[in-house]
């Protein structure tokens, strides 16, 4: 048995796997460990010795791009699993693998990668940025934001800010590791805690107002909100504060809706154009051939 | 009046649109450091509110002063809101903040129709064209079209927005005269249609502009790559079969990318002419299921809807209620069945048909496969063979198959700490005194 004890990193996990890979090694034999779980008593295993490796070992595109993901994934077995997918890919010649969703590696992996998507398209959501200064010299604007992703994704989800807010400074903090922007490069620092970060921007108000008044209280919705803005990120959010308000005010707005007396239509004011439009005839015929159809 | 009050006004005006898609943009961003941006690929939600709905772009009327009576309108002539006014400039300012700050995938605007049609649009098109051209802003533009503006202005709309729409609002001419004498369909189908072409022939243009190489930076026109529109539901008697017809044509003749639903909903400031109770929720969303049908799964208008049933169940989902009417046809062998077949499974969506057709060039497929690939066995069971599985006749028989698939009795959606408000249900039971 094979202990591999890699930083939990899609590039360690490649660099490792490449290697037991050239080396014929079985998935059964390699027991996967996260470097930072393990205590470090663990000793490291023997220097690999060099055997033949095999030609240049070629996979699809396809599985790097579903390996990196995984790999951003929290389960311990998931070093493990993406290994003998590997293995059967490669040395077992199941090279169609990957389009076989009914096989349990692959399956596996696919719902790995699935939940590493929700999270990234999360944090492009609910990053709210801050603006904290504006730099004298090159006159940028300076955001910073705070969010706390469930997996391992900032280095997977910052290039679509980079092209986006290319034109900004940014940085976004996370407990596990921070992404920063300047106007060249995008570039990575260890996670910080939350009390770094400025926690409130001056248009929080006004989103806060839009947000208060793009909602309809007369079609309350709770779950179908929560599904989708879980409560986990509320804490970050500055429009979540007023959700628990929304929803207790409702009942009684949409009362004074209905106890509101109808309005009477007001008659036409005096206008060319609108003149115009009630004076044209109307080609139209009232029943259409779709709705002859239907009602005939 | 305050900037704040303004943007109170001005998007409480603008909430009654339903649609808040950001999806289906041309590809651009803002790498070379010029201006703010980007779009392309699925859109965004940034947030949520409390009624469900997506929070996609600032979505807000320049004015809510309105000439025209549209009497599920809050902002139309005959109702006493409080009228307001953005500048461009206002508009422009507050969009680059929000999406500065990562609130928003860009600008939905829309407004009342003041003065005229050409005129309101040039105020419409002033504000993208200043997000465009002086700030460079690459995010997402929804410009709201009114059908009789001019074909000139129309096409300059587009050359600055991402999307435009124009709203039918009502299936039929007789309900507009209604409810929206102002607006006419012949008008909007036609404003569509020359939408349309232009959308086309951009396409066309951009494919050809890729395909000269060497001409150097051969330009490629920019216009809106997609239409959309907005019908209003339960606002006049039109039946579900008469909504569904007027989307099918809409989606056949003039490629739109959406038609949005709105269930009718109570506004603060009701018209005489309009029904007090609105349409239950759940009629937009069975809408929204047969649609979707009628776009991915090969259904068409009158299989859903048959002369009989002008109006779709709202205890199942329309695919299972024509299952359910056409039990003959089923069980289906998800081993050998054509894609086409196997999307008319109750339970099976595109994406795991896919998944089978791939699944099953390896191997036979039993319902643990099914399984793995997170399909609702409940649900297929009684309409599928799988190798391990054939339905009993029987059950496919059963005259009380359709009570298998009701839905639980239901629970109260508010589920918070607290004990749970009243819902606008409640409210309206109140007033009515009916239960
Ligand atoms: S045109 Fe009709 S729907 Fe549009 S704002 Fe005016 S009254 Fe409302």
């Amino acid at each position: 048995m094979i202990t591999a004890t890699i930083q939990p990193t899609f590039s360690a996990w490649r660099g490792k796997a490449r290697e037991l890979l050239q080396r014929g090694i079985r998935p059964e034999d390699v027991d996967w460990c996260d470097a930072t779980q393990t205590p470090a008593l663990l000793m490291e295993e023997p220097a690999a010795y060099s055997a033949s490796p095999p030609a240049d070992i070629k996979v699809p595109a396809e599985f790097l791009n579903l390996a990196a993901s995984v790999c951003a994934h929290t389960d311990e077995r998931r070093f493990a699993i993406l290994y003998r997918l590997l293995y059967r890919l490669t040395w077992g010649g199941e090279r169609h693998l990957l389009s076989h969703p009914a096989d349990p590696d692959t399956r596996q992996c696919q719902v790995w990668a699935k939940a590493i998507g929700r999270d990234i398209h999360k944090m492009h959501a609910f990053v709210r940025f801050r603006l904290i200064a504006v730099d004298e010299a090159t006159q940028r604007e300076q955001f910073v934001a705070w969010f706390e992703p469930e997996y391992r994704i900032v280095q997977l989800a910052t290039p679509f800010f980079r092209k986006r807010f290319a034109s900004m400074d940014w940085s976004i903090l996370t407990p596990h590791e921070c992404a920063h922007w300047d106007g060249q490069d995008l570039t990575f620092s260890p996670g910080v805690s939350k009390s770094e970060v400025p926690d409130a921007d001056a248009h929080d108000d006004l989103w806060r107002t839009y947000y208060r008044s793009i909602f309809n209280p007369a079609r309350l919705k709770v779950q179908a909100m929560q599904s989708e803005m879980p409560q986990k990120y509320w804490k970050n959010l500055p429009e979540a504060q007023i959700i628990h308000e929304l929803i207790s005010s409702s009942g009684e707005r949409m009362k004074q809706m209905i106890a509101t007396p109808e309005r009477p239509v007001k008659p036409m004011p005096d206008n060319a154009y609108l003149k115009k439009l009630h004076g044209r005839k109307r080609p139209e015929p009232l029943l259409d051939k779709e709705q002859d159809a239907v009602e005939s | 009046m305050e900037l704040t009050r303004k943007l109170e006004i001005l998007a409480d005006a603008a909430k009654y649109d339903a649609s808040c898609a950001s999806s289906g943009a041309a590809r651009k961003d803002s790498r070379d450091g010029k201006g703010i941006g980007s779009t392309g690929g699925m859109g965004i939600c940034h947030s949520y509110t409390p009624d469900g709905r997506c929070v996609s772009l600032l979505k807000v009327l320049l004015t809510n002063a309105c000439l025209y009576d549209c009497h599920y309108c809050i902002n139309r002539r005959s109702s006493n809101v409080q009228r307001a006014r953005f500048t461009p400039e206002e508009v422009v300012q507050l969009t680059l903040d929000f999406y500065k700050r990562n609130y928003i995938e860009g600008l939905f605007l829309s407004s009342g129709i003041v003065r005229s049609a050409d005129f309101t649009m040039e105020q419409v098109i002033e504000v993208a064209r200043q997000l465009r051209e002086v700030h460079h802003f690459r995010g997402y533009i929804h410009l709201k079209t009114i059908p009789e503006a001019s074909q000139e202005l129309i096409e300059k709309a587009g050359r600055y927005a991402d999307r435009i729409s124009i709203n039918v609002e009502l299936p039929t001419q007789e309900g507009l005269d209604k409810l929206a004498p102002e607006k006419n369909l012949a008008n909007t189908k036609q404003a569509m249609g020359g939408i349309r072409v232009k959308i086309e022939e951009t396409v066309t243009a951009r494919k050809d502009a890729r395909q000269i190489r060497n001409a150097p930076r051969a330009k490629a026109p920019v216009f809106a790559t997609g239409q959309s529109t907005q019908m209003i539901v339960g606002a006049d008697e039109s039946s579900d079969a008469l909504v569904l017809a007027r989307a099918d044509e809409l989606y056949r003749d003039y490629r739109l990318r959406r038609v949005y639903y709105s269930g009718f909903s109570p506004i603060p400031e009701p018209s005489v002419l309009l029904p007090i109770k609105p349409p239950p929720l759940v009629r937009e969303h069975r809408l929204y299921q047969a649609d979707w049908l009628l776009r991915f799964y090969g259904f068409d208008v009158g299989e859903l809807l048959p002369k009989e049933e002008p109006n779709l169940d709202l205890e199942l989902d329309p695919k299972l209620a024509w299952a359910l009417r056409n039990r003959h046809l089923f069980p289906v062998d998800v081993n050998r069945a054509p894609r086409e077949l196997l999307w008319r499974i109750p339970g099976l969506g595109t994406v795991n048909v896919e998944r089978i057709v791939a699944a099953r060039r390896h191997s036979r497929l039993r319902l643990i496969d099914l399984q793995r690939m997170r399909v609702s066995l409940k649900k297929v069971l009684p309409f599928i063979i799988a190798a391990d599985h054939s339905p009993r006749v029987a059950v496919l028989e059963d005259a009380n198959l359709r009570h298998r698939f009701l839905p639980a009795p239901r629970q109260l959606e508010l589920n918070f700490n607290a004990p749970p408000p009243a819902t606008p249900q409640d409210a309206l039971m109140a007033l009515s005194g009916q239960l």
